[in-house]
């Protein structure tokens, strides 16, 4: 493979990004993209997010599904931190935590993939709270 | 936090939330001077000095999702176990500025790491906030625009997967070939 050293390099690979980048947006549902949070705060990168949010960046885009992958704040979980949010298409986010590589693999083969729950699931706590304010 | 450029990424997620447009962050290796600075400068909306007078206290946040704030206290932690130390400027309106000096030999100065990964988890997650980094050592620089890789890249989003990994090469390529690191 051809080494980027400078912009210029960078501008020579556009054709073969431009093909990529159209793949992605000629899928069938735009807007059927995974979505994958993961928490980017102090806890989260003492925990070891960034390599979480490297291996989902790279191996999304290596084993072709179509996902945004983006960083938020902390989710509150820092005890269970590297955690991240999973929301596929037509789903409620799934929060993991204690995610390392070898778990960021299954969620991606087994939830991302195959719509498997995964052990290692937070429970999301505040809509249960939201939940008893209405009743 | 193992790395310097940890730190780094951990800083600039104040900036997000300060909600900054412009990250600067700067980096100035002098050996004969034997100093290690870093300064990661934003735009964001700044403190006022009450806020700032607390911002190293590891007890203050003013976040809602919890009840610490270590970013501030870990890297001071770290900049004064290698000799150093941290200095904030701030006012309203006007962004802030978190600059920390470390001794450039010492023990106990943490390695810089990798910070190419680190500016394109940055660059990707926050594709509308420009970028600027600069890294000298003795007298060699590297720099990276986010503005003028977008020229580059004219209408391709900037945070797609394959872009970013050539990006991330790009730096390595440079700091390596500038005997940055």
């Amino acid at each position: 493979m051809t080494k980027i050293k400078s912009l210029a390099d960078l501008k020579k690979m556009k054709q073969d990004l431009q093909s990529k980048i159209a793949l992605r947006e000629k899928s069938d549902k735009p807007e059927g993209r995974v979505l994958v949070k993961v928490a980017m705060a102090t806890c989260g990168i003492a925990s070891g997010s960034k390599e979480v949010m490297e291996y989902m960046i790279d191996e999304l885009d290596k084993r072709n599904i179509d996902a945004i992958v983006t960083q938020t704040g902390c989710m509150g979980y820092c005890y269970a931190e590297p955690t991240i949010e999973v929301t596929l298409p037509d789903n409620e986010p799934v929060v993991y935590g204690y995610v390392d590589l070898k778990k960021a693999d299954e969620i991606i083969e087994k939830y991302i993939r195959n719509q498997e729950l995964v052990e290692g699931i937070i429970p999301v706590n505040y809509q249960t709270i939201e939940k008893d304010k209405e009743e | 936090m193992k790395e310097l450029s940890l730190h780094i990424l951990d800083i600039v997620q104040n900036a997000i939330s300060a909600e900054a447009g412009e990250v600067v962050i700067r980096i100035e290796e002098d050996t004969a001077a034997n100093t290690y600075i870093i300064s990661i400068s934003d735009n964001g909306r700044g403190m006022s000095p009450e806020v700032l007078e607390r911002v190293t206290d590891p007890y203050y946040t003013s976040r809602r999702t919890r009840k610490v704030g270590m970013g501030i206290p870990l890297l001071m932690h770290s900049a004064e176990q290698a000799g150093g130390r941290v200095t904030i400027r701030s006012a309203p309106g006007e962004g802030t500025t978190v600059e920390a000096m470390f001794v450039h030999d010492h023990i106990d100065r943490p390695e810089m790491g990798d910070i190419g990964g680190v500016l394109v988890l940055l660059i990707g997650g926050n594709p509308g906030i420009r970028f600027r980094y600069e890294h000298r050592k003795d007298g060699r620089t590297y720099m990276l625009d986010t503005v003028e890789v977008q020229e580059v890249l004219e209408d391709m989003p900037i945070s797609d997967p394959g872009v970013l990994k050539y990006i991330r090469e790009m730096i390595r390529e440079n700091l390596a070939e500038n005997d940055i690191i």
